[in-house]
């Protein structure tokens, strides 16, 4: 049925009234699981991740010979719950698109992750994926971004990873999965203090002239996402540095000052 | 550029903006379906300068609405209910209906749901320039955006939206007309829901919106009068948007098991034919059965049973009592069902709406028909073999859910095959889009007895609509026309030399003269039409010493070349035929065969195969030989230069001696042959003008003149051909090719018998061939010299085709050709483009001892099997043939349209309906249908029709058939599948387009 919605209408809504050029809601929320170094939970419209940084740390025993003496490898695992797709359904270890959504992530971040600094070390970046509505590649990277910040990893700079595609000839920014299963899409990943880009990738066709076009508004787009995903790290190590600086006493101090 | 931005919505709106509800696909599985929604104050009401919103936004409707209706003189703008749109579509689209109207996004979606074409009809209505239409997006607008309430049906959400809409819009008037201080309150125009909906228009009056029925709301307008007409009968309070998805119901009945059909038709409960459609009327067909003289008639769909053109089909008749006649309206599938949706009928069993247009379209008119026009009636039980094949279609552009041409979502779509005696096709395509506009062949897959229609899958596209190349692809397609060029196995057949062959010297040693007459000395001549190339026969004719005519046909000897079992004589036997189009010439054999080798040009030495007679002064027969031969052809006519040369008093040479002596012959031959009956039939035939060999655009159409030398050829190839089927049934009995045709019932003509002599009070004589000649001879019309034309040419649709058969396989008192008045008949003449010549020729050569005859010759099942193939070839390059005319007349009258203002033409009509006529132009080859809008008088018993007439107070006009009338000729390009079709609109006596 999803033939019946109309992704573009005539008024230039798309079929969640967003207009062209609009990105849905973001939330981030970077409360700690468990024994994780960094964590965020990471939510865009409906498509909801969470994502956990371990590291680094020495590796695993029997992974020891995929080390590399100068350098960390990142380990990226995905994980889909069953309930966050549309058709409930047990993914095992090997299922072929996360391993592969596993590599985009790991190859995006190992240019920018500054892993000469922990030689013959690991970063684990677990991904969870607890809801899916489109753009589940760049929700994954722009969590990862965060949680490795959150984790004090050194990052040479973000990435903001976006989907964009083309409705007849009107781009269309940041895809629901009713858009991504109709129209040509691209996720573009942009590192947005350099504008250079790490990721692009394409599973559809798109025509030539009109590529350009997509990709110039997903890399603007990545750097308002960036403004957004900054000012939210910054409020977080905020708190975090006002607490550290107050200790237990200057708490009570503040209380009283208000 | 706009900006790009993040939409920040508050958690607390989640409520009204998520949505998350679980759906079972058509495999069973469950799928979990998100979605969400942002609500936005940036909507635009649309009203000029209103305040409120926001300024820079385009706006379309006027500040004070619309005044002239009674009911709201302060001005008003209409908002309609979904029910309005889904019946009362051609309402809205009248240009006398004016008021604004504000389409709220609920209501296009929920007409988008119920259908496609529909909706596509609404979108149009939005994007006119002088309709004030505007489109408000309430489920977006965050005061208007509501959310389905638990013990809510999807429809009263809707509707509750609806009103909600019409609620906020009429508060929302106020504050686009502040009142202004010092001056009294202006009264405010009003938002108008419009519904058919009895407990919507409750709850809105309830709610204090003011609300009106359709029906009273037109009788307010100024202009109700033409209005009211407007109105559909189906507006009524049950029609129910979005109704739950009922279960597939099953709209046909199962066919019964082969054992019981084999079984019943033995038995003769049961019958077996094939199945024809009606291309008038797509609701109806018939089956032509042995045990009844007339075709059992299926009515209606139940009745025909998914029965495609073509198919074997079994049927039970109804007790007599049932038997209707055929209806005599036209019902054009596309008018009918255009309304249809192409994934809706797939999940929905039986659409109300569908349903009613279909009965209503089949109403009762058999009942004061008289019982003799009754014929046998059924229904389809069966079907023995199925003959689909792939069929050109054209997609019908608004069965598309979404016509943005990057869309990869699968669609569900309707392709309307070319064939009007083909039903739609429902189609699943991810590339829809682009599809539209071209033509593309489809097969049908299966028809389910859930399922309206056939379903079937896309093959391949052939090209834009209308181009050349796709319309004479497609063409060949439909006609099954193998049009692919000679692979290398037929072209090693070809003789090694090429183009340089030639007869070699005459001598002993050389095989092709072994048996071979030299008869390269005589005065032979080809007299063909201009622009022939593949030229198979000559003619020659000289005085004997005893005062007799020698006279002879030398045909191009083809069986030279073509060998039985060989690769090019397999690929000729599947070919049959070659295919004449306009611009394009589709052969039998190779290109080096038929138009150098085989082909007798002039001034060289060919092989031929001679039927040589001497004749009387009065051309009556004394001597017949046959006897292979090289000939050497003098010179190549066209017809009409023949005629020049034989009518040109100056030119005495043997050349033009020969062509009067020929013709002198040929004119008594022609004396007896109609002296024993034969029949001067007429079919129309028009010649198309082309511009130039490369740019093939038809300037002008026009009849096929004919010559006297026309006939001359013409008589002596029947004779030729004549003399032959005597000779080789002579000596093969069992297995001579032949051709007949077989009288036609005198049922055939009961109807033209009646017509004539209803309408001219003449008489047509069938009991013979002779008699009917006769007859025919004596149609006449003083004051009309094309009518005797129109009668034969009627007449002749009246008759069987002629068929070539196996003398074995039938008794000998069947031989008879009807229209040639000749106890026996074969073709001989054309072994370059006939097979069935070729094979001739080896019967015949056997015959005279030449070559023994090949043991697949002397095999009456190969024969047989042989004929069936070619008749079925024959038949269909002719109608191939004329399609290509009929397209290429199709393109000069365009050109014609475009050149001159109007094109109009004379007509005659040779069939009358309840809604329509029949009519033949006889200047363009071209038979059309004249469609009025609405039934006039119909005369069924003497094919009259009683159209009012232009003038007011005047008496009606009749036209029956025969009568003379003036047709416009246009050619419309139909708006969803892109088919060039001929439309045909009555100048006079009346104006259709007034009716």
């Amino acid at each position: 049925m999803s033939s019946r919605i109309e992704l573009l209408n005539a008024g230039l809504l798309r079929s969640d009234g967003r207009r062209p050029y609009e990105l849905r809601t973001l939330a981030i929320n970077f409360a700690p699981q468990g024994t994780a170094d960094g964590s965020v939970t990471y939510s865009h419209g409906l498509t909801q991740v969470r994502v956990s940084v371990l590291g680094p740390h020495e590796p695993k025993q029997g992974t020891r010979r995929e080390t590399f003496h100068d350098r960390a490898t990142l380990n990226v695992e995905v994980q889909l719950a069953p309930f966050g797709v549309g058709e409930r359904r047990r993914r095992g270890r090997s299922d072929k698109r996360l391993l592969e959504l596993a590599a985009s992530i790991k190859s995006t971040f190992e240019p920018v992750v500054q892993t000469h600094l922990y030689p013959r070390s690991t970063i684990d970046i677990f991904v969870h994926v607890l809801q899916l509505d489109g753009g589940l590649l760049p929700a994954c990277i722009n969590a990862s971004t965060l949680a490795l910040a959150t984790a004090g990893i050194p990052l040479f700079d973000f990435v903001c990873a976006i989907s964009g595609g083309v409705y007849g000839t009107q781009p269309l920014l940041d895809l629901t999965t009713v858009e991504e299963n109709d129209v040509p899409s691209v996720v573009v990943g942009v590192m947005p203090r350099t504008g250079r880009v790490t990721l692009v990738q394409m599973e559809t066709r798109l025509h030539m002239d009109r590529f350009e076009e997509v990709f110039r508004v997903a890399c603007d787009a990545g750097k308002v996402l960036w403004s957004e995903m900054r000012d939210a790290l910054r409020e977080r190590t905020g708190d975090l540095v006002d607490k550290l600086e107050a200790g237990p006493g200057m708490v009570v101090a503040k209380e009283t000052e208000t | 550029m706009p900006e790009i931005t993040i939409l920040k919505r508050p958690r607390e709106e989640a409520v009204i903006t998520q949505r998350m509800f679980f759906k079972k696909t058509a495999r069973g599985k469950v799928i979990k379906v998100l979605r969400e929604r942002y609500l936005r104050d940036d909507i635009s009401c649309g009203v000029n300068g209103c305040r409120a919103c926001d300024a820079t936004a385009q706006t379309v409707l006027s500040r004070s609405g619309d005044t002239t209706h009674k009911g709201f003189p302060t001005g008003h703008y209409i908002l309609p209910d979904t029910n309005v749109f889904l019946a009362q579509m051609d309402l809205i689209e009248s240009n006398y209906f004016t008021p604004p109207i504000i389409i709220l996004q609920t209501v296009m979606e929920e007409v988008r749901h119920r259908s496609l074409p529909l909706y596509s009809r609404l979108k149009a209505l939005t994007t006119t320039d002088e309709r004030k239409v505007w489109v408000f997006y309430n489920e977006f607008r965050s005061e208007t955006a509501i959310v389905r309430e638990d013990d809510e049906t999807p429809n009263d959400r809707n509707d509750r939206g609806i009103r909600k809409a019409a609620e906020w819009y009429n508060a929302h008037l106020t504050l686009a007309h502040p009142p202004i201080r010092g001056q009294p309150n202006v009264a405010l125009p009003k938002v108008v829901l419009i519904t058919d909906d009895f407990a919507n228009r409750q709850k809105a009056d309830k709610e204090k919106i003011p609300c009106i029925s359709v029906r009273n709301y037109v009788d307010g307008m100024k202009n109700s009068d033409q209005l009211l007409d407007l109105l559909s009968a189906t507006g009524s309070d049950e029609v129910e948007p979005t109704r739950a998805v009922a279960g597939r119901t099953a709209l046909y009945a199962d066919y019964l098991p082969m054992s019981t059909l084999v079984a019943g038709v033995k038995a003769g409960q049961l019958h077996q034919g094939h199945f024809n459609a009606n291309q008038y009327n797509y609701l109806e067909g018939n089956v032509p059965v042995p045990a009844f003289t007339k075709a059992v008639l299926l009515a209606g769909r139940e009745n025909m049973n998914r029965a495609v053109q073509g198919d074997v089909v079994v049927v039970e008749v109804f007790n007599e009592r049932e038997w209707k006649a055929p209806t005599d309206e036209v019902i054009d599938q596309e008018a009918t069902l255009k309304n249809d949706d192409a994934e809706d009928s797939e999940e929905e069993g039986d659409d109300l709406m569908v349903h009613e247009h279909e009965s209503k379209a089949l109403r009762a008119e058999h009942t004061k028909k008289a019982p003799a026009e009754k014929q046998p009636t059924g229904r389809v039980v069966g079907i023995i073999k199925r003959n689909w094949r792939a069929y050109v279609c054209h997609i019908d552009s608004t069965s598309l859910t979404s016509s943005n041409a990057t869309s990869l979502g699968l669609q569900t779509v309707f392709a309307t095959p070319v064939s009007r005696l083909l039903p739609r096709i429902r189609l699943r395509t991810r590339q829809a889009p682009s599809l539209v506009g071209n033509k593309i062949l489809v097969t049908i897959d299966r028809w389910e007895i859930t399922s309206r229609y056939p379903e079937g899958h896309f093959v391949r596209t052939l090209g834009k609509a209308e181009s050349k190349e796709a319309e004479q692809e497609s063409l060949l397609l439909e006609f099954e026309v193998p049009y692919r060029p000679f692979g290398k196995a037929i072209l090693d057949c070809l003789p090694p030399e090429g183009e340089q062959w030639v007869v070699p010297p005459k001598s002993a040693a050389n095989p092709e003269w072994r048996d071979r007459t030299d008869l390269r000395d005589l005065i032979i001549c080809s007299i063909d039409p201009p622009g022939c190339q593949d030229i198979d026969d000559a003619l020659h004719a000289r005085r004997l010493t005893n005062g007799n005519i020698e006279a002879g046909v030398h045909i191009a000897d083809v069986s030279h070349f073509v060998h039985p079992e060989t690769a090019m004589d397999n690929e000729a036997a599947a070919r049959g035929s070659t295919v004449y189009l306009v611009d394009k010439r589709i052969d039998m054999l190779p290109a080096l065969l038929g138009t150098n080798l085989c082909s007798l040009r002039p001034h060289v030495e060919r092989l031929a195969f001679s039927v040589i007679w001497e004749m009387t002064v009065d051309a009556e027969i004394v001597n017949v030989g046959f006897t292979k031969s090289v000939i050497a052809s003098k010179a190549a006519f066209e017809y009409g230069e023949a005629q020049l040369r034989k009518d040109d008093p100056k030119l005495n040479d043997n050349l033009t001696q020969s062509i009067r002596l020929l013709n002198s012959l040929a004119q008594k031959l022609k004396a007896k042959r109609m002296a024993a009956g034969a029949l001067n039939l007429a079919s129309p035939e028009v010649k198309i003008h082309l511009d130039s060999s490369e740019s093939s655009d038809p300037v002008d159409v026009e009849q096929k003149a004919l010559h006297e030398t026309n006939s001359l050829v013409e008589e002596f190839m029947l004779l030729a051909n004549t003399s032959v089927a005597k000779k080789t049934q002579e000596s093969f009995p069992q297995t001579s090719v032949l051709r007949r045709h077989l009288p036609p019932p005198p049922t055939n003509f009961e109807k033209l018998q009646d017509i004539l002599q209803k309408r001219k009070g003449l008489k047509l004589d069938v009991s013979s061939s002779a008699a009917l000649a006769d007859s025919l001879d004596k149609c006449l019309d003083p004051k009309e010299p094309a009518f005797n034309t129109l009668v034969r040419i009627m007449a002749t649709r009246c008759m069987l085709s002629a068929e070539y058969f196996n003398s074995g396989s039938v008794s000998r008192d069947t031989f008879g050709h009807y229209g040639l008045a000749s106890p026996i008949y074969t073709h001989f003449t054309s072994p370059i483009r006939r097979f069935a010549d070729i094979l001739v020729h080896r019967q015949l050569a056997a015959a005279i001892g030449y070559t023994p005859l090949h043991p697949s010759l002397h095999s009456k099942m190969h024969v047989e099997r042989i004929m069936e193939v070619v008749n079925r070839r024959h038949r269909m390059a002719q109608m191939a043939g004329r399609a290509s005319v009929e397209f290429y007349v199709g393109l000069a009258l365009k050109g014609r349209n475009e050149r001159e203002k109007e094109v109009t033409e004379d007509a005659f009509v040779i069939r009358t309906f309840r809604n329509g006529l029949g009519v033949f132009v006889s200047k363009l080859g071209l038979e059309g249908l004249v469609m009025f809008k609405r039934d006039t008088q119909f005369d069924a018993e003497n094919y009259t029709i009683s159209v009012p007439s232009s003038g007011i107070g005047r008496p009606d006009v009749t036209i029956s058939v025969f009568d003379k009338v003036t047709v416009r000729i246009e050619v419309e390009k139909d708006k969803n599948t892109q088919r060039g079709r001929v439309k045909m609109t009555l100048v006079s006596p009346v104006d259709s387009r007034a009716l």
